[in-house]
């Protein structure tokens, strides 16, 4: 492979266009690196704003997404182009420092205000109190760690991400391994069947799943719900599904696993197929069965797609919040965190609770957000 | 692939269990998941064809094998009374959330990608470090700061707000996507078209961006998914105003009505997934691509 980006700072730089920054970091250089970032976002924002027939109830929508169109691709396309030639105006050493910011910069600056500036602020709202008037240092976190329905979300969440994404990776797993073994067909088929719910909302699905855990009270008609019809063809009372703890959460769960399964599984079969042929032969020479041959030399190629896999489906349940919300509002023992956190913040209205809840979910994702940047150096290093 | 080579290869039938072995039992563990999966949505679709009565008398399963074939058991009404009861509004809502949330970061990220793959700058590695980081950090974290400042300036209930949250929300994923793409791109194309004398606004626009067509593909196809069937943000900065509503706010709306809404849920939650679905069926190859690389959004 050719030249690619280097990451890391002590590598020879092989860089085909830049090869020299000497004299470029002067403070004037440096003023106009962030004026050139922001000169994007904030026309586009000023944009977007300053016109209130975008904030009007009665504009068209068709309108509205056509200006935003226009102003989407080539408004910020033109804008790019502007500041570069503005760019070609300095002297060639400054250009030279400043057009990387003119490219980059734009969007550093919309990562900085929507998700590094909320994140810091965040933090710092869960630390005050509902109305972020007041320092009550730990008391939310406190409260938290102490108070039954945050225990019960927090508790109900690890179940999720303990429950979930085994689920999702083995049944994913076991069934691309044996669609492997049949005809082209059956296995573009079923493997469609499988993954058609990626497409479908969490809301949407949650819905979908109304019509399996539905419940009737008896004398109120019969049942609607396909477990219920099942279960009263097998001669038992109908059941509320959804409000019998501490099942309704493991119903919920089977929900996300429906939905996940099909990811799990297409990325696992696209790496079972990239295990060569030849050890699987030598394996089935050497006596194995299939079962072994899977466990003994499948398996072990595939483990690390398996765990990213798992890690990914993990992040997905971690957050998990329109299904809980939906399905029953976080009632009956069913809170999660995510959940909770938009219940604290947007109907109960209290931002310190809803915050550190925020934080909670964060934190927790901050090992895979390490092993991810970790990964990632040592990709670029392998390059 | 392993299908074919094993049944051409001769594996010898050692003692026991052999290489090859029934495909019956497989088969049918293969069929019965498959109709596992699809029997829920597959109840819905019949569901919502019924007339409303009957889908609040019976489960959707007594229609079969009997009353298939009754055309007086099958309506469109369920879903022309949804498109008349705020879904066809909320359609044409989500498609105004949706097409300028995928438009406006494809591009802003595109400039980024090429600047991280092909620019050296000071802070190059460390500002990509961070794209990197911010790509798991989940949207909860972004939620209240931003609400305050759209509250402040009276954005609340804009589409123009819930454009650029989404766009700030999948512009990591973005960046990393296209600089991984552009980055692999051979070098030597570069390098001759700078000898040719391009400067780097052409280079990016003529070379750059036709050759990164199939990675700019995958990634609108992934965003306008997730923008299209995100509840979340269009719940908290669009508001719950009926107008500016849009489908996943009015179905979990729908749903939340009890048992009086419960013959039109079914018709309702199709329209909300028919879009997705096209595209999803339509562009399969791609959007499997950028869901392996970009799974982990926040």
């Amino acid at each position: 492979m050719t030249t690619p980006p280097i990451l890391d700072e002590d590598a020879p730089r092989q860089r085909p266009l830049e090869d020299t920054q000497a004299g470029t970091n002067s403070i004037g250089v440096w003023l106009l690196r962030i004026a050139s970032a922001l000169v994007v976002p904030a026309v586009v924002v000023l944009f977007f704003f300053a016109f209130t027939f975008l904030k009007n109830e009665d504009t068209n929508k068709g309108v509205q997404v056509l200006v935003a169109l226009i102003v989407g691709i080539l408004g910020v396309w033109a804008l790019y182009w502007g500041m570069d030639r503005l760019t070609n105006l300095l002297p060639a050493v400054a250009a030279h420092g400043v057009r990387p910011f003119v490219f980059a910069g734009p969007a550093m600056v919309l990562l900085g205000f929507y998700l590094v500036y909320p994140a810091v602020n965040t933090t710092i709202i869960s630390f005050k109190d509902n109305r972020s008037t007041n320092w009550i240092g730990f008391d939310n976190y406190v409260r938290l760690f102490t108070e039954s329905p945050y225990l019960i979300s927090l508790r109900n969440s690890l179940v999720w991400v303990l429950v979930v994404p085994v689920l999702a990776v083995s049944v994913g797993l076991g069934f691309a391994t044996m669609v492997d073994k049949l005809g082209r067909r059956t296995e573009s088929v079923t493997k469609s069947l499988i993954f058609l719910p990626m497409a479908i909302s969490f809301v949407g699905a949650s819905v979908v799943w109304t019509f399996i855990y539905s419940f009737r009270p008896e004398g109120f008609g019969s049942q609607i719900g396909v477990l219920n019809g099942i279960w009263s063809a097998l001669g038992g009372d109908p059941v509320n599904w959804l409000q019998s703890r501490p099942w309704n959460n493991l119903l919920l769960m089977v929900i996300l696993v429906w939905l996940q399964t099909g990811f799990s599984m297409v990325i696992l079969s696209s790496a079972i197929k990239g295990v060569p042929d030849v050890l699987l032969e030598a394996a089935r020479i050497d006596g194995a069965t299939e079962w072994q041959a899977f466990w003994r030399v499948v398996f072990p190629s595939i483990a690390s797609t398996v765990v990213v896999v798992w890690t990914t489906v993990l992040i997905t349940v971690w957050k998990v919040f329109d299904i809980v919300w939906v399905m029953t509002g976080g009632r009956d023992g069913t809170q999660v965190v995510a959940q909770q956190m938009v219940q604290e913040f947007f109907t109960n209205r209290n931002n310190g609770m809803g915050a550190a809840l925020a934080v909670v979910l964060f934190v927790a994702v901050v090992p895979i957000l390490v092993i991810n940047v970790r990964r990632f150096r040592a990709q670029e290093a392998m390059r | 692939m392993t299908a074919t080579a094993e049944t051409t290869t001769a594996a010898p039938p050692a003692t026991g269990t052999p290489g090859r072995f029934s495909k019956w039992p497989v088969y049918l563990v293969v069929v019965v998941i498959a109709a596992l999966w699809t029997i829920p949505s597959l109840g819905l679709l019949v569901n919502s064809f019924r007339e409303p009565g009957s889908i609040r008398a019976e489960g959707w399963w007594t229609v079969f094998p009997l009353k298939i074939f009754d055309t007086a058991a099958w309506t469109l009404d369920n879903y022309s009374r949804v498109l008349d009861e705020g879904f066809g509004n909320a359609f044409a809502n989500t498609l105004a959330v949706s097409i300028p949330s995928v438009v406006i970061p494809i591009t802003i990220a595109a400039f980024a990608a090429y600047a991280f793959a092909w620019m050296s700058f000071p802070g190059r590695n460390t500002l990509f470090v961070i794209v990197v980081g911010l790509m798991v950090v989940p949207l909860q974290m972004a939620l209240i700061p931003i609400l305050r400042v759209y509250t402040r300036f009276d954005l609340v209930g804009t589409y123009p707000a819930v454009w650029l949250a989404h766009a700030g929300f999948g512009l990591p994923l973005a960046v990393y996507l296209l600089r991984n793409y552009m980055g692999s791109l051979p070098s030597s194309i570069i390098e001759s078209a700078n000898i040719d004398g391009a400067d780097h606004f052409s280079i990016f626009s003529r070379l750059i961006v036709p050759l990164s067509v199939p990675v700019l593909a995958s990634f609108a196809i992934f965003q306008f998914l997730w923008v299209w069937n995100d509840y979340l943000v269009a719940l908290i900065f669009l508001g719950p105003e009926p107008s500016r509503r849009v489908l996943t706010v009015e179905l979990a709306d729908l749903a939340g009505r009890g048992e009086g809404a419960l013959n039109l849920l079914p018709a309702a939650a199709f329209v909300t997934m028919i879009l997705p679905m096209v595209v999803f069926f339509a562009l399969q190859r791609f959007f499997v691509r950028g869901l392996t690389a970009g799974s982990v959004k926040g």
